[in-house]
């Protein structure tokens, strides 16, 4: 169930971010655009859906007059050479949620367009204002660059601009500069066949806005998800019980592991083999092959419990007596 | 990134930033201690290890891997008398993803705070990346948190461990002793360890003194105040020695101990010794995203192989270890010397072929890789904040 255009603007409002808006009928590209907002100043924006051969999902969203060169893109993004094209529409509706002709940072309020990376034309910053569409293309509203990044980080988004123009070299010694921008999350597209894995245990630490008492203040980063096969379904959700949270959980797999590695051991030719020794042999085994999973689960329980309280702590504000 | 110009010829070259053999062959690690004027790690040291830990000696130990030190038997003669010391070790931030070359120094670190039960700092060298690199200062800085998640996921201690970034953390007591650093250090004996030349900037010419600061216990006010006195021992790969070898000059003369050191050798790419691994080339290394599916048609179609070209060959003469990066590799993380020992011995005779060990290879990477993918999901931002934040460490020699 995607945002409407009412919800943003309401939720823009509540904001108090400043903006204009333009009703006009329903345009499909910027040169449609411009006929009916193209003289009100400001900066006109182009806004690509683009997908890798990962399907991953970008958006990326420059001044109508940058040049974005979708190979050179593909190169500082680590691609290799023709990594990069336009998403299919589907993935509009389905990730977007919304039309076609209507691809805007704006889509990212969407849940299902937490994993879409989103880079920024740093053009941006030197217009008094630019045009997005609301989730509608029957509407322009032109905002600051500056509120465009409250409005990400009220999502949890961190608004980045990159010099989409720049043609940096890239080698072995120059790493890709916007490598950072893939998503490290897997996005489930429904046509590569071999993404079919089921998204449970999905995951994703909300993006808190917390201020930092202690010295060290650092950015607030978007957690990526890495959901890549079944064995996944251990992987942290944030707020919800984990084996690394709660105490029965961390039992319950210990347990699942030794029995499933006792099990394995024996068997009929094990039994022949070791006879009444089995025993002592399995036990060897077991601590031999569980050793070290089961110290790394133990020890980031052990970090689990310390990083939770350690929050709670340099969180706590005494009420002034 | 500064380039060794120092180069001589038909000479390998083991620095910082570039380790090359001579002659494209393999690096001659006796004339790399002899030239470097560190010592072998002997078997009687590994004992004593043994001994004075209660617990196995680490494989890396066991194989020869970190096989160099620097008065690492002052450490243990310390240790011996009750005194305690901490570890030092970091990383360059220059890239998201890490592959199992870069999780060495960190896995064998983790072995050494738990069997020593000692405190650890790790230093996150944002700046140095920002300089060499060419990144922005945020890039650096995302980088080094990002790369701070694996870090935690090899299963440090929270209670004993403090990571931190030098963009942060810089300042205080920590850059009095760069500046105490700095001052014993004149730029003609940068160039000479270094090779910087006019024409590098003045930031990588006083990078060295922050690297070599966390050597000295006062660069940590909140955790060490009042033990000037304490040790550190600094894992690391040999090519680090520099740093450190400046860093134990100036150190007497600043009036803290010299920082010991134990080295290891350099973890080969997939496709041999000579070749390098690299951050363009994602065949030439095992990262620690990939799946247990891109592990095996890596390890099987890149891996280079010692067997010989066909079967009734291989049966005849067996296969070449020297060569053979999957016995190499085996050599790392097989964890039993026993059924090292052998595949080594029946894939030598060619009674076992290529196919097997790669295969086992395989098995044995995978387990680690989901291991650790594993330990890494645990890792939220609060954990990151936790670990990096400038707190006490009050059970840290517990």
């Amino acid at each position: 169930m995607g945002y409407t255009k009412d919800q943003l603007l309401a939720r823009l409002k509540e904001l108090q971010i400043d903006f204009a808006q333009y009703e006009h009928p329903t345009v499909l590209t910027v040169e449609a655009q411009a006929k009916y907002v193209g003289d009100k100043g400001g900066g006109l924006t182009k806004n690509l859906f683009l997908k890798d051969k990962k399907s991953r999902l970008y958006i990326v969203s420059a001044l109508a007059d940058t040049k974005v060169d979708m190979k050179v893109l593909s190169q500082r993004l680590g691609l290799g050479k023709g990594g990069i094209r336009m998403a299919p529409e589907e993935a509009l509706g389905e990730i977007l949620q919304v039309p076609l002709g209507c691809v805007t940072p704006f889509a990212l309020v969407n849940e299902s367009a937490r994993h879409v990376s989103l880079l920024l034309d740093k053009g941006f910053r030197t217009q008094e204002h630019c045009f997005f569409h609301p989730l509608s293309n029957d509407m322009s509203i032109s905002l600051h660059a500056n509120d465009l990044d409250k409005f990400l980080k009220s999502v949890g988004r961190e608004a980045t601009f990159v010099d989409l123009e720049a043609n940096p070299p890239v080698g072995k010694d120059q790493p890709p500069d916007l490598a950072a921008f893939v998503p490290s999350g897997s996005t489930i597209l429904s046509d590569p066949p071999e993404k079919t894995v089921p998204l449970q245990g999905h995951t994703e630490n909300p993006v808190s806005a917390y201020k930092k008492s202690t010295a060290t203040t650092v950015k607030t980063t978007k957690v990526p998800v890495a959901v890549k096969n079944v064995k996944d379904k251990l992987a942290v959700a944030a707020h919800q019980p984990s084996v690394f949270s709660d105490a029965g959980l961390l039992v319950e797999e210990i347990l699942n592991r030794t029995s499933s590695l006792l099990l394995s051991e024996i068997k009929e030719d094990s039994i022949r083999q070791h006879g009444e020794h089995l025993g002592t042999v399995v036990a060897d085994n077991i601590k031999k092959r569980l050793s070290s999973d089961l110290k790394s689960l133990a020890i980031m329980f052990k970090n689990t419990a310390y990083a939770q309280g350690f929050y709670a702590g340099t969180h706590h504000h005494p009420k002034p007596l | 990134m500064g380039e060794e110009e120092l180069e001589q010829e038909q000479e390998q070259v083991v620095n910082p930033w570039e380790v090359s053999a001579k002659d494209g062959g393999k690096i001659d690690y006796d004339k790399l201690i002899d030239k470097f004027g560190c010592q072998r790690l002997d078997q009687s040291l590994i004992d004593r290890v043994h001994r004075l830990t209660g617990s196995p000696p680490h494989v890396f130990l066991r194989r020869g891997v970190f096989f160099a030190h620097r008065d690492f038997n002052e450490i243990l003669d310390a240790y011996e008398g009750g005194k305690k010391f901490y570890l030092y070790t970091g990383r360059g931030p220059s890239s998201q993803s890490l592959h199992l070359g870069h999780l060495i120094p960190f896995m064998f670190t983790k072995y050494l705070q738990e069997a020593f039960k000692v405190p650890l700092v790790i230093q996150l060298t944002d700046d140095e990346k920002c300089m060499w690199k060419n990144l922005s200062v945020e890039e650096s800085k995302r980088l080094a948190r990002e790369n701070a998640r694996d870090i935690i996921a090899c299963g440090f201690d929270i209670t004993r461990t403090f990571i931190f970034q030098d963009f942060e953390y810089v300042g205080g007591s920590f850059y009095n002793n760069m500046v105490k650093v700095e001052k014993c250090v004149t730029y003609n004996k940068v160039v000479g360890i270094f090779g910087f030349s006019g024409e590098d900037h003045i930031g990588k010419v006083s990078f060295p003194a922050v690297q070599a600061v966390p050597s000295f216990p006062s660069s940590f006010p909140h955790l060490f105040s009042g033990k000037d006195d304490l040790r550190c021992l600094i894992p690391c790969a040999i090519d680090q020695d520099p740093y450190f070898r400046m860093t134990r000059d100036v150190a007497p003369r600043i009036g803290y101990h010299k920082p010991s050191l134990i080295e290891s050798s350099f973890f080969p790419a997939l496709q041999g010794e000579t070749g390098k691994m690299s951050a363009s080339d994602p065949n030439s290394a095992i990262y620690v995203t990939d799946s247990a599916k891109e592990i095996k048609n890596k390890i099987n179609k890149h891996a280079f192989s010692g067997g010989q070209d066909s079967l009734e060959k291989h049966r005849k003469y067996g296969a070449n270890l020297e060569v053979d990066i999957p016995i190499k590799y085996l050599n790392f993380f097989l964890e039993d010397d026993d059924e090292l020992e052998h595949i080594k011995k029946e894939y030598a005779a060619g009674r076992v072929l290529t196919g097997e060990v790669k295969k086992r290879l395989a098995e044995v990477l995978t387990e680690l890789v989901e291991r650790h993918r594993l330990a890494r999901s645990a890792v939220t931002d609060e954990m990151v904040d936790a670990f990096m934040a400038v707190r006490p460490l009050p059970n840290m020699f517990d």
